[in-house]
């Protein structure tokens, strides 16, 4: 009882951090989903430097651990005259971090669209771009997303490390309260139960969602 | 500059393979547990389970890392960062590992199970020489894999003060002014201890192919 009256004092200070969370998590899928696709473009080109571009991008994104990342931007763009926020160059990291991981994801749904289905668009008269926007990008999309909401979930968790940047985000505002009133178990208690609880309802939407985008494929 | 970079940085590569290495171990032990739990025969075993499984897998493993080394104490339970480390990660990899043990049985035909217990095998023995070296087999790949990313998660240990690779390279941004460069080596480590691991995970792996005539 103890407990939940302290967690109802803390939450009105916690909730911009979690408002914070959000933001950040929300602007690295909104362009780190996009870039992803792209680097999957470039990699299926038949041009080498794209193809290197894309590879040397996303191996950096997926290979390193997403703290190093983060550090590695935040350490080395004033140096390079680049001041950005801390907030900016954490949606930078993720960004690229998230664009990597989905670019594996929009790879493996392209690849699996059907070779017919490319030739069919040529014998229908869609070449090229018309082709791949209308007949393969749409079938790639769908079996691809249901991986992709996953990330996103990840990429929510992640949002977590921008606290070693001082961005003023859940993480932060836990740290802040703890270190004010000594309540550690408490209040990283309650954190855990925001994250847990949040990350539990964005699970609960990708089953939905799974299930709305096989509909077609069930018989009755 | 990279000369003295790097033997500085690199000091941290024992730590971060201890951290990432006594994880897994003690993580792949609790989760064979769990398994064994999940497919116990009492509801209740089962649900205690599963509610392990996701409780730890819906937490950021940073909020784990911070409740066991900063709430923990107010229990009178100090812990040293590598102990708080090596405790956070095991309590993740157990989840992960439930679920790649989890995946690795499900492959494995009801008529192996079958067979055994045709030719007069005991439930244990069934496990331990027919179910448990297919099913090993089958999930020695998604391991790697997750020890890969266990190693890339340990850079967390840093922000709770263990000495490693990224706690290393930290400093050394602070001190040499040389960040890019500081985090561009600790990144290659990282990918060479990565590469490693896969390069001897996928031997292991056609090794063990060739052993039982798989192609």
């Amino acid at each position: 009882m103890d407990m939940l009256t302290q967690w109802l004092g803390w939450l009105p200070s916690l909730v911009p951090g979690l408002l914070v969370s959000l933001q950040l998590t929300g602007l690295s899928l909104l362009f780190g989903f996009p870039l992803g696709l792209l680097f999957a473009v470039m990699a299926a080109a038949k041009i080498a430097p794209l193809q290197w571009i894309s590879f040397l991008f996303v191996e950096v994104g997926r290979g390193l651990p997403a703290l190093v990342l983060l550090y590695l931007l935040y350490f080395s763009l004033p140096d390079a005259g680049i001041t950005l926020t801390s907030l900016t160059t954490a949606v930078i990291a993720l960004t690229w971090n998230t664009g990597a991981y989905a670019s594996e994801y929009f790879r493996a749904g392209l690849a699996a669209v059907p070779l017919g289905q490319k030739e069919a668009a040529l014998t229908s008269g869609l070449r090229g771009w018309t082709g791949f926007r209308v007949i393969i990008l749409p079938q790639a999309l769908r079996i691809s997303t249901p991986p992709l909401a996953g990330l996103a979930v990840l990429v929510f968790q992640g949002s977590a490390l921008a606290f070693v940047i001082a961005v003023p985000e859940l993480m932060s505002k836990g740290f802040e309260i703890a270190s004010i009133t000594f309540e550690y178990l408490s209040v990283y208690l309650l954190t855990a139960v925001i994250y847990g609880s949040l990350t539990l309802l964005f699970l609960g939407f990708v089953q939905l969602l799974e299930r709305r985008l096989g509909r077609h494929l069930q018989r009755n | 500059m990279i000369t003295e970079l790097l033997p500085a940085i690199a000091r941290g590569v024992g730590l971060t393979l201890y951290v990432t290495g006594a994880s897994l171990v003690i993580g792949g032990v609790i989760g064979l547990v769990l398994v064994g739990a999940a497919r116990s025969p009492f509801a209740i075993v089962r649900g205690i389970a599963t509610l392990y499984i996701n409780v730890v897998r819906v937490i950021p493993p940073i909020t784990w890392l911070f409740l066991i080394y900063f709430g923990l104490p107010q229990f009178a339970l100090r812990l040293s960062t590598i102990q708080a480390a090596i405790i956070g990660f095991s309590i993740i990899a157990s989840a992960f590992m439930a679920e790649i043990y989890r995946s690795g049985l499900l492959s494995i035909p009801d008529g192996q199970r079958e067979a055994a217990h045709a030719l007069g095998l005991s439930a244990v023995t069934t496990v331990r020489h027919i179910i448990t070296p297919q099913a090993f087999r089958v999930a020695l790949p998604a391991i790697a894999t997750y020890g890969i990313g266990l190693l890339k998660d340990s850079a967390l240990a840093s922000t709770i003060g263990v000495r490693e690779i990224t706690y290393y390279a930290q400093q050394s941004a602070k001190q040499t002014h040389e960040g890019l460069l500081s985090f561009v080596v600790a990144g290659a480590l990282y990918i060479v201890i990565s590469l490693v691991v896969a390069l001897v995970s996928r031997q292991v792996d056609l090794g063990l192919r060739k052993k039982i005539g798989v192609a």
